[in-house]
């Protein structure tokens, strides 16, 4: 029997087992709809805004390693759909896009809402296709599932002109695929990995520095054995919080431009360096130059052969999958007798506690007005540390990296490479979705959360009781730090004027508003928001306008040339 | 320094400008590229001439093995190689320039390959610098017009670039 190009895409999804398409119709892409409206096993979610399909579908992905399926029409709701789509790129997050197309006859001649949807998405995916002929659609979306997963994991378009989806041929969706032109390597050289704990074995001041992929691999289980094994100091990016648990005493917390002292210490200092799943972002060792003024030996872990000796030389590179390179890495130190020298070890732990009484993410406890951090600190004893937890760009991003002690993988969801603000309530709609009945929060400030407010609608619509915790200082805050402290406290254009009430706001969209003034109403705010789990509730905290995030390595900056906050 | 990059890729629509948009979306220098498909109709064989520090070359070819269209990449110049560029030549070759004209087109062991009252076109095969040393040797003067394909190459002896 043959199937139309619909038919045979909804059974491609189906096939793939895809619970949820997150996703906005259109002209070119009816006759998909028709056909997801002609069975069930493909739920659909109807956003308000395709940007908003793109971060569901990413942060569905994040918080539960399926893969993230988005469905837009041709022209505005492909180029709409573009900022999600580099947000996933850029960290490397497993999606497949699927985009209506003008009819093949038509493209090229400036059809109505025509748009070169593989040319515009081209440089902010993984790959792309263009289906031309109906015979090749199964194929492709096999394709295009297989390269969003394996590997590096990233978003892939597929875009399926309209007479695509009504052209017709025998459906057979291929069991395996493989591709003479792509071959991820999966394990690790034996002999690189046995170079590598020759240096763990022998070091004297280990760093474990791990990124967001061991998050995407699910390596944490490894991450961890290694880390207490040798009972080295650890630390994680932005993208990797929840790899280790933040609550071990191993744990230094985050490095980077918002890092710790103790963990950029730590980075700087180290004589054997261990990066896994990382890619020495500029935000994460600032000034290469200076980080490369101290003489240590460097291995790299990475699936991806163009991370490595990218931004810095290292010594042991490593190609392979997170999970498989650890497990042999940790037999092979099993294996052997040799232990690190616990002399040394504990010599680098006491320097490493030295740094720590820095108490570098200390804040005015005391502060009549709310503190921001202190917010985060009793979200995360409220919710025991156990949420998902969301959030959008800014400074509340960073308070909520810092304060909020991820001990799971995948509870982190946020933008790190592109910085995508917006990202965050639609994230948490895909969270809600592929964790029903598990509680889900956004930290937000309210100039991001205007970025993408539409889809408070689309939370009322599929029920989904999110936790907002708007950090409300009336400023695009991030930019209002990098003003007072690179360009003469001249706050341009960073002010928020014209905000909306938001609690009435929520309310009008059928949600449950609440404004909190005070740091004694912080915790009975945030435990009344959180019995309500049946309810989207919107907290808007007002907090203090002038907190900044400390520590902080300016741009371009050496990493140990942090500012730190004031002494209280 | 200089390179040149040979790679195989899957010929295919939109492959030239996935390799393409690579090196203008990260900066890096593109001097000549070139591309046809190769004697198994399924695959293209592009050759780039491109330069760069140690590192660049190194990330350059990293990069472009990312691409899921791209089969195989060679750096030609990490062993011998050699290397051919052909350029089409029209010349002012009007009576009093002919014998001079056909005389260098000798020298250089180009072949006139089209002939009008006042022009010559030469074919002429070489390294990029005898073909600039060629027009060099013409002098602007006389040159009307060139097509230059770019450079190909190929590894020397044993070392091929195949699947
Ligand atoms: C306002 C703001 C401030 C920021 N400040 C900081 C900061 O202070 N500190 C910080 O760390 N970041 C910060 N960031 C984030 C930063 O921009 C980067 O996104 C982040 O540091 C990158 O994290 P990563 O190195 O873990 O790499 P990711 O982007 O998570 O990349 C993952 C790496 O793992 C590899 N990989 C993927 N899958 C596998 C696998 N299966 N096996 C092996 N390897 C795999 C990939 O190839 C890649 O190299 C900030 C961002 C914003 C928006
Ligand atoms: C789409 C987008 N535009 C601009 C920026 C630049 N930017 C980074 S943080 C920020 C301000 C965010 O303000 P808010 O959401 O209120 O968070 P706060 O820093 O105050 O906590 C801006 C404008 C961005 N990251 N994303
Ligand atoms: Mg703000």
């Amino acid at each position: 029997m043959e199937l139309s190009g619909a038919e045979i895409l909804i059974k491609c999804l189906q096939a793939e087992k895809v619970e949820y398409v997150f996703g906005y119709p259109g002209g070119a892409v009816l006759f998909i709809y028709d056909e997801l409206f002609k069975q069930n096993k493909v739920k659909h979610v109807l956003v308000r805004h395709e940007q908003g399909a793109t971060h569901a579908a990413d942060g569905y992905s994040r918080s539960s390693r399926k893969v993230g399926v988005a469905l837009v029409t041709s022209g505005p709701g492909v180029t709409n759909a573009v900022t999600g789509i580099a947000t996933a790129y850029m960290d490397s997050i497993p999606m497949v896009i699927i985009s209506g197309q003008v009819p093949t006859h038509a493209i090229g001649l400036d059809a109505f809402q025509e748009c070169d949807a593989v040319g515009i998405t081209r440089p902010c995916v993984k790959h792309n296709f263009l289906v031309k002929d109906v015979k090749d659609l199964a194929i492709t979306m096999k394709k295009a599932f297989y390269l969003a997963t394996t590997g590096r994991p990233g978003p892939v378009l597929v875009d399926i002109p309209k007479d695509v989806t009504v052209a017709k041929c025998k459906f057979e969706y291929p069991e395996t695929i493989s591709m003479r032109s792509y071959n991820p390597v999966i394990k690790g050289h034996p002999g690189q990995i046995k170079k590598a704990a020759q240096l763990l074995i022998e070091a004297k001041r280990p760093m474990i520095y791990a990124g967001g992929g061991v998050i995407l691999s699910d390596a944490a289980p490894q991450l961890t054995k290694l880390v207490r094994m040798l009972g080295f100091p650890c630390t994680n990016t932005l993208m990797g919080l929840g790899g280790f648990p933040a609550t071990d005493k191993h744990f230094v917390g985050m490095l980077g431009m918002h890092g710790t002292y103790e963990a950029n210490m730590a980075m700087q200092h180290c004589d054997v360096l261990v990066a896994i799943g990382a890619r020495f972002d500029d935000r994460v060792i600032g000034d290469p130059a200076h980080f490369g003024q101290v003489p240590r030996k460097i291995i790299h872990i990475d699936i991806d052969p163009s991370s490595i000796s990218k931004r810095v030389k290292v010594d042991v590179p490593i190609v392979g999958h997170v999970p498989d390179v650890l497990d042999d890495l940790i037999k092979l130190i099993e294996a052997g007798k040799q232990r690190p020298e616990p002399k040394a070890i504990s010599a680098w732990w006491a320097q490493i506690d030295l740094w720590k009484t820095k108490d570098c993410l200390r804040y005015d406890r005391k502060s009549k007005i709310i503190k921001p951090q202190f917010v985060l600190e009793k979200l995360y004893e409220i919710t025991k540390g156990d949420a998902f937890i969301t959030s959008d760009v800014g400074q509340h991003q960073m308070w909520a990296a810092q304060f909020y002690k991820f001990d799971k993988p995948r509870r982190w969801i946020n933008s790190g490479g592109l910085g995508t603000m917006g990202f965050g309530l639609p994230a948490a709609m895909g969270a809600q979705m592929a964790n029903p009945g598990a509680t889900v929060a956004c930290v937000t400030g309210e100039a991001s959360f205007q970025m993408c407010i539409q889809e408070l609608s689309t939370c009322k619509q599929y029920r989904l009781p999110i936790k907002v915790v708007n950090l409300n200082n009336r400023y695009m805050g991030m930019v209002r730090q990098w003003q007072q402290f690179f360009h003469g406290n001249r706050y341009s254009e960073s002010y928020m004027d014209a905000l909306p009430d938001f609690v009435k706001l929520a309310e009008s969209y059928g949600h449950v508003g609440m404004r909190i003034e005070k740091p004694a109403d912080v915790e009975p705010a945030l435990k009344e928001a959180f019995k309500r789990t049946d309810e989207l509730v919107f907290m808007d905290f007002m907090t203090d306008q002038t907190e900044n995030v400390y520590p902080m390595v300016g741009g371009g900056k050496g990493l140990t040339e942090m500012i730190l906050a004031e002494e209280l | 320094m200089r390179h040149i990059i040979s790679i195989l890729l899957e010929n295919e629509a939109g492959a030239l400008s996935r390799v393409s948009g690579l090196f203008s979306a990260r900066g890096y220098n593109i001097e000549s590229l070139t591309v046809a498909p190769t004697e198994d109709a399924s695959l293209s064989r592009m050759t780039i001439v491109t330069s760069g520090s140690g590192d660049v070359i190194e990330q350059i070819t990293k990069q472009l093995n990312k691409l899921v269209e791209v089969v195989k990449v060679v750096d030609l110049f990490e062993a011998p190689h050699i290397e051919r560029e052909l350029m089409l030549i029209k010349v002012r070759a009007g009576a009093k320039e002919r014998d001079d004209m056909k005389r260098m087109s000798d020298i250089f062991r180009g072949r006139i390959i089209d002939v009008s009252e006042d022009t010559f076109t030469i074919e002429l095969t070489g390294t990029g610098q005898k073909l600039d040393a060629f027009i060099e040797a013409l002098g602007r003067t006389a040159i009307l017009e060139t097509a230059r394909t770019g450079a190909s190459g190929i590894s020397r002896g044993q070392r091929v670039l195949r699947i």
